[in-house]
């Protein structure tokens, strides 16, 4: 399936490189719906990497890339259920999201993606996968979890720990902060900055760029600076869960869901 | 502890909030909530806050405008990172 149109996110081939938009009105929340899509992605791109030599993961949207996980959705399965089952739902979810997201960070070609505004939590996670994270000025980056009481369950510790240096993995997650595109890329966490909108375009320069070079080479090179952290992943879920079960959740959830105020997204 | 802002900083701040958000800069006082006079979101205020960093070559940690609503506070943790 070379072209999708999807409700959260939609993908089609542009000269040589596999472009998914992110498209879910009002932030690219992921959620259900958006999970179905994904792992429908991650199902056709065996398929498509054979017709292409990068992907292009970018949003539509102007508020930004992805403000993270569907929060509201969170809440309401929680409000739903018994805590047994919402836990297992909880669970199940993040196996979901951790199979999508190792299938992009091990996909077999360049992957790039191409941030602006809101680059927050899940969003951020997204990201991550990718080899290379281009920004636009407009970019800021968040891992908000332990305001909620909880931390990144997309699989964000790992790979930032991957990336970065430990002493700035710890000041982002246990301040919850956000941060600007210079200080992504002063702490290496971003290679390249575009200027406002610019962000695809430049990504795209990126991908014409590799496409230059043997696709089987760049795979072997790609897996052998990359690897993939199975087993801080799984224990990621399993510390999320254990978290997510405590009432300060269940607090913090209905905090930012019955929030009337302009402020939600910050501390 | 936040230090006094200059008032060429709060000036920049202000003109710079009338031009991307396309209010009359006439219309912005330095003590009002900005949240509803600049008619913003907490996602607007992000974006505010990363224009303010570029401007001023300055890092300001979101939780630093924890409570803060209006342009002269805003100023004042913005002039003690200059």
């Amino acid at each position: 399936m070379n072209e999708f149109k999807g409700r959260t996110l939609s993908w089609q081939i542009v000269n040589g490189a596999i472009e998914l938009a992110l498209h879910r009105d009002p932030c690219n929340e992921i959620g259900s719906l958006t999970l179905e899509e994904l792992e429908k992605f991650a199902t056709a791109l065996p398929l498509l990497a054979n017709d292409a030599h990068a992907l292009i993961i970018h949003s539509t949207l102007k508020a930004g890339f992805s403000a993270g996980a569907d929060l509201r959705e969170l809440f309401q399965r929680g409000q739903e259920l018994d805590k047994a089952a919402a836990l297992r739902g909880v669970r199940e979810f993040l196996e979901r999201i951790h199979s999508v997201m190792n299938a992009l960070d091990a996909a077999p070609l360049t992957t790039i993606a191409a941030v602006h505004g809101v680059t927050f939590g899940g969003g951020f996670e997204l990201a991550l996968v990718c080899d290379i994270i281009v920004a636009d000025r407009m970019a800021r980056f968040c891992f908000p979890e332990l305001r909620l009481g909880l931390i990144p369950g997309f699989g964000g510790i790992p790979r930032l720990k991957r990336d970065l240096g430990n002493a700035v993995v710890r000041d982002l997650l246990l301040t919850g902060r956000s941060f600007n595109v210079m200080k992504a890329q002063q702490i290496g966490l971003v290679s390249q900055i575009a200027a406002e909108g610019e962000a695809l375009r430049i990504a795209r320069a990126t991908a014409s760029q590799v496409g230059k070079f043997d696709g089987r080479t760049a795979a072997a090179a790609k897996e052998f600076m990359k690897p993939i952290p199975y087993a801080e992943l799984k224990r990621e879920i399993d510390i999320f869960c254990d978290l997510y079960s405590r009432p300060t959740v269940e607090e913090g959830l209905r905090r930012f869901v019955e929030n009337e105020g302009p402020q939600p997204y910050l501390p | 502890m936040s230090v006094p802002a200059s008032d060429h900083t709060l000036n920049e701040i202000l003109n710079l909030a009338a031009a991307h958000f396309k209010v009359p800069r006439e219309k912005l006082s330095p003590d009002e909530d900005f949240f509803k006079t600049l008619g913003i979101d907490s996602l607007q205020a992000l974006d505010l806050l990363t224009r303010l960093e570029h401007h001023f070559s300055i890092e300001l940690p979101d939780y630093e405008l924890q409570g803060v609503s209006d342009f002269r506070t805003l100023a004042n943790r913005i002039q003690a990172r200059l």
